[in-house]
């Protein structure tokens, strides 16, 4: 298992390039249910929202619920391109599948731009704030950005924005939402991260022993608001129709329950959200009425049960890693190694549930 | 001019209902350092009850005097002499209302907020979340998704001012009330036990137990009291502005909150002063920019001022703050 | 760990219990019509109406012996006012349901977001009353039983410039509505090319309660007609606080003022108001009078225009299907496109080459008591009128993942208001 890192990790991303590609051409080739893959799809989606937010809301402890607002500007500037230039680009370089990775990567990245754009703008002057002023500030700004395309008419307006390219892509959609898994795990993972975590701990402490959490904040705001717009610039190319509507304050909130179940904190947790929250529903058709009573009930009785998710901070992954760690470190003791990374993971588990008690249970300010 | 004094009166008018929703924010705010989102949904629950109340008084009256509930319908309840629309209905809807929704604020504190007070603040805030989103999705299941409309409970009256300008008698009293309103929390806090009891709670909630005060029945207190206010804000604001559905204390209760902000969240006053405030810029923007962005601007208004006097314009003395 | 596997348990168990959900069962005997509406959401009222519509209508047919010995199924799923789950919702009409028919949406959005789901898998979809021309461009499956906006506005305008004679008019429009926003472009154009003015635009969005800023800025230009359209649950209001302000000129509005609660709402401060509308229910005609009565004793209250927009959708359908005497979607398609003046309460309807309904609009005017008069018939050809260019642009498909575009049917440019002299210019068909 000697191999260089990058050469690993080149490997494994060529096997989950070649995986996603022909789980595309299952899905394409209609072999599957258009119904079935259009959920599986949609929860692609939501894995990338969900993901995303958790990098500001879970893991730095900032609580924003504007994520909508900055899909919305991912999902119209991309959809603008795609509209005005995409086809003509991809005409240029082709017009074959290249041509349209391109335009599509291309799209892609200026919805992602944009919406970092936006999140620097909202989070500069909101984010040196302490408090809950964040939340304010981030649900006006998600009303906001609804006025505002409104009032477009290059984009439709109130009427919506169609024409938009249709692409129904497993493979573009899946891509994404590890891309972004991949990268917020990255960052957690790293002294970034730590100093993020740090944050949601206790900020005037972080501020003590020299972390510039302003900076920090703002980092993590706009880097979780461009992943939300490539979360959007995937939703306005799978129908081929935006509206502002659908990015009112009921679309945050729904990306705020899917990682509040999975666990604030936790990648699992909101991949796992992400899927519940797009299948259940489907599942329970018959109850769509009270889907939204059934949601703010969840929501209540979460917080007063279990405030940190179904999850807590617990991730898949760490159990994962040490186990990869005990391996290589000696692949004689395995038994023994097994046996003491259980008990690891166990403590780790009740430490990490302990050190979440404490840090939610902390005493008001004042 | 009188375009512009017409304006001035549409504004402060306006403004009237932020401040007599932000009252109950502030106080909530100031006594538990908690936005209750769920302020604004109470505010339309308020309304909803007035709406019932009227209606069954109305209804029972009209039958009383042997008319169909169709024809009513049609008419609007009370104004078709089914019970006679005075002041005096209106009060009583208004107090039945505000001690419905009191009970509805300590139900509310008992069930969802006291269980999650030992957790963060954050954990606080998605609850109040959760409450508001239940309270605004449990409403158009309960009240069904579709308008209502409220019934004239006293006859409105426009009265014409100097200059060509007018003002409706429901802006006069909706302000008088909010000033009124002021003025009693503004006693009830300083002037009584009570209010001393939450005083020391909003400065430290351990010191205040430790002093003996029963910190549960005071928060408690706190939420019944910003409850009835919101009603009593729902039931006005329904009178003079008669259509009410599930979700009209959604955008209304977050500008009333950027008003409590802007006069400085915890004051009193200051909760008053910044409705006026919100109200007055949102009309002038409306009458000489343009309406499309009247929305936008009470939330550019809470970015500035939290940048550069967050502790809004009359919350400068901390120790004022409930 | 424990916790991962549990969650990981539950979401496999829901997943395979949400695929193996009956799909495919559309092998019985009967008719399976899909129905989106939006039940909960911002537009809801407008379809919870249709709902009741389309409900009763089936329950008449079915009473009746059903269509060609066939009971008729209803399928009615909420889209909770969202594009996206309408989408979906018409994905799961198509593929797990297999209905041979769907009814819906009254939002334009909505119906837009939909459309193309329905053409790809060619199951016909009739639209009530969605209004804005692009609904039916999606394809030629899809069916649009109200008239369009663009010839609503046109009947609009040329009403207050001709029959009101209005040289002055301002207009106070909900941006945040597609509906209201498409009516105010063409109010504007065609009351601008037949000599009037609009001296004044005011915006306010839906929900708002205060109106009182824009109008007072109105009343300044002196308009000699407002034009307002919106929905009833803000016109009412707009009406109460125009009146307050002093405003006493008419206001004129569309098919979203139709609504028992206008009046209960903006009294008599709406008296001498106009508003054009798919039928009155105060209309003579046995078979409104028959619809009306039956729709009370059912509903306990006065179909609105989209309870009864959304009957006769349901009623062409039914008898496209049992025309058709096939379940097969080009059949019923075929058939449906055939229509010729199919006798419903709001007037009869025939499909142009743009599969929109050619039927009379109704102007209303709001008499004291909230009861209706009809000022005026104006029989309509629903062609569309050239709409801004940003409405045609076909769907692209792309090679990384082709999906079937549409090609949209060509818009004729022609707006047909035969009423008393015609407004417009001179292309009629």
């Amino acid at each position: 298992m000697l191999m260089p890192r990058y050469l690993r990790n080149l490997i494994i991303a060529l096997v989950v390039i070649g995986v996603l590609y022909g789980l595309d051409f299952v899905f394409q080739g209609r072999m599957m249910n258009p119904y079935f893959s259009r959920i599986l799809m949609l929860s692609g989606i939501a894995i990338t929202l969900a993901v995303s937010l958790n990098l500001i809301n879970g893991f730095t402890g900032q609580f924003s619920i504007g994520h909508a607002g900055f899909m919305a500007v991912g999902a119209y500037s991309s959809a603008y391109f795609s509209v005005s230039y995409g086809a003509s680009l991809a005409e240029t370089l082709g017009g074959g599948t290249l041509g349209w990775a391109v335009a599509l990567g291309a799209a892609t990245l200026i919805g992602a731009v944009a919406a970092g754009l936006a999140g620097l703008v909202v989070g500069v002057p909101s984010l040196r704030l302490k408090g809950d002023y964040l939340a304010i500030v981030t649900l006006g700004f998600g009303q906001i950005i609804v006025v505002f395309l409104n009032n477009i008419e290059a984009v439709g307006g109130a009427r919506g924005y169609s024409g938009i390219p249709i692409v129904k892509s497993f493979f573009w959609i899946f891509l994404i939402a590890i891309v972004t898994i991949v990268v917020v795990y990255n960052i957690v993972n790293s002294a970034f991260g730590r100093a993020l975590i740090s944050i949601r701990e206790d900020e005037l402490a972080a501020e003590a022993m020299g972390v510039n959490t302003t900076r920090y904040k703002v980092m993590a705001f706009v880097i979780s608001s461009a992943m939300a717009g490539a979360g959007g610039v995937l939703l306005a190319h799978f129908d081929g129709y935006l509206n502002p509507k659908s990015f009112e304050f009921i679309k945050s909130f729904e990306i705020l329950i899917m990682i509040i179940l999975g666990g604030l904190g936790s990648i699992v947790g909101s991949i796992l959200g992400a899927i519940l929250l797009t299948v259940l529903p489907e599942a329970l058709r018959g109850f769509a009425q009270y889907r939204m009573v059934i949601y703010s009930l969840l929501l209540i009785i979460l917080m007063i049960t279990r405030p940190q998710g179904l999850l807590g901070k617990t991730e898949a992954f760490k159990g994962w890693r040490a186990r990869r760690r005990a391996k290589t470190r000696t692949e004689t003791e395995e038994i023994t190694a097994e046996d003491t990374r259980d008990q690891e993971s166990v403590e780790k588990a009740t430490l990490g549930e302990r050190q979440s008690e404490t840090s939610l249970g902390e005493e008001k300010p004042r | 001019m009188s375009t512009f004094l017409q304006q001035l009166i549409n504004g402060v008018s306006l403004g009237a209902i932020y401040s007599l929703i932000a009252l109950g924010y502030t106080m909530v705010y100031g006594v538990l350092k908690l936005i209750n989102f769920a302020h604004g949904d109470v505010y339309m629950v308020g309304a909803f009850m007035g709406y019932y109340l009227a209606n069954g008084l109305g209804v029972r009256g009209a039958q009383a005097l042997g008319m169909s509930a169709d024809g009513l319908l049609a008419r609007g309840l009370l104004g078709s002499g089914a019970m006679e629309p005075s002041l005096i209905t209106a009060l009583a809807v208004m107090l039945l209302a505000m001690a419905i929704c009191a009970a509805l604020g300590v139900i509310i504190e008992r069930f969802a907020y006291r269980p999650v007070r030992k957790y963060s603040r954050l954990t606080a805030l998605i609850t109040a979340i959760g409450v508001s989103l239940l309270l605004e999705n449990g409403g158009q299941v309960v009240f069904g998704a579709d308008p209502k409309f409220f019934p004239e409970l006293f006859k409105k009256r426009n009265i014409e001012l100097f200059g060509g300008a007018s003002i409706n008698s429901a802006d006069i009293i909706v302000l008088v009330i909010a000033l009124a309103l002021m003025i009693g929390l503004q006693l009830v806090v300083f002037r009584t036990k009570t209010g001393r009891a939450m005083r020391a709670v909003s400065f430290n909630l351990q010191s205040a137990k430790l002093m003996g005060i029963n910190t549960d029945r005071i928060i408690a207190f706190t939420f019944a009291l910003g409850s009835a206010l919101a009603a009593a804000a729902g039931v006005l604001v329904a009178i003079r502005i008669p259509r009410i559905d599930p979700l009209m204390g959604i955008l209304v209760g977050l500008k009333a909150f950027v008003a409590a902000v802007l006069g400085g969240i915890g004051n009193i006053p200051g909760a008053m002063l910044g409705g006026l405030l919100i109200g007055v810029t949102e009309t002038m923007v409306v009458g000489y920019l343009s309406p499309t962005y009247k929305d936008a601007v009470a939330f550019a208004i809470l970015i500035l001022i939290l940048l550069f006097r967050p502790s809004g314009l009359l919350g400068s003395v901390s120790q004022e703050k409930v | 760990m424990k916790r991962i596997l549990l969650s990981l348990l539950i979401t496999v168990s829901l997943l395979t219990a949400f695929a193996c959900q009956p799909g495919g069962s559309g092998v019985g005997d009967k008719v399976r019509v899909g129905v989106f509406m939006s039940l909960t959401g911002s537009t809801a009222n407008f379809g919870i109406s249709s709902v009741n519509g389309i409900k009763m209508a089936a329950d008449e047919v079915n009473t009746a012996g059903g269509i060609n010995g066939k009971q008729v199924e209803l399928l009615v799923q909420d889209d909770r006012s969202d594009a996206s789950e309408a989408a979906t919702i018409v994905t799961k009409f198509v593929t797990q349901d297999q209905v041979h028919a769907i009814l819906g949406e009254v939002a334009s959005s909505r119906s837009i977001a939909a459309a193309p789901i329905a053409q790809n898998a060619k199951i016909p979809m009739l639209t009530p009353s969605s209004t804005n021309p692009e609904v039916t461009m999606k394809g030629d499956f899809i069916f649009r039983s109200c008239f369009i906006d663009p010839v609503q506005g046109a009947a609009i305008a040329q009403f207050a410039a001709r029959t009101l004679g209005a040289k002055r008019a301002a207009i106070m429009v909900d941006r945040k509505n597609d509906y209201s926003t498409g009516l105010e472009k063409v109010i504007n154009e065609v009351f601008t090319r037949m000599g009037g003015q609009i001296v004044a635009t005011q915006s306010f969005q839906e929900g708002d309660q205060d109106f009182n800023a824009q109008l007072t800025s109105l009343k300044g230009s002196s308009p000699e007609v407002i034009f307002v359209p919106g929905y009833y649950n803000d016109v009412g209001l707009i009406a109460k606080q125009a009146r307050d302000r002093g405003i006493t000129v008419p206001l004129i509005g569309g098919d979203g003022w139709d609504s028992a609660q206008l009046y209960a709402i903006g009294g008599s401060a709406l008296n001498g108001s106009y508003f054009t509308n798919h039928y009155s229910p105060y209309d003579t005609d046995p078979k409104v009078q028959k619809f009306v009565n039956d729709y009370k004793g059912r509903y306990n209250t006065v179909p609105d225009a989209l309870a009864a927009t959304a009957y006769d959708a349901a009623h062409i359908m039914f008898d496209a299907i049992k025309r058709a005497n096939s379940l097969d979607g080009t059949a019923i398609r075929n058939a449906l496109a055939a229509t010729n003046g199919f006798p419903g309460v709001t007037g009869a309807v025939t499909f142009n080459e743009n599969r929109d309904a050619v039927k009379p609009i109704v102007m209303i005017e709001i008499k004291d008591g909230g009861t209706y008069a009809v000022r005026e018939r104006v029989q309509v050809d629903g062609a569309a009128m050239p709409m801004a260019s940003s409405s045609a642009s076909p769907a692209a498909s792309t090679s990384v993942s082709p999906t079937a575009a549409s090609t949209p049917a060509a818009a004729t440019p022609a707006a047909g208001v035969k009423a008393s002299p015609s407004p417009t210019r001179s292309a009629t068909p």
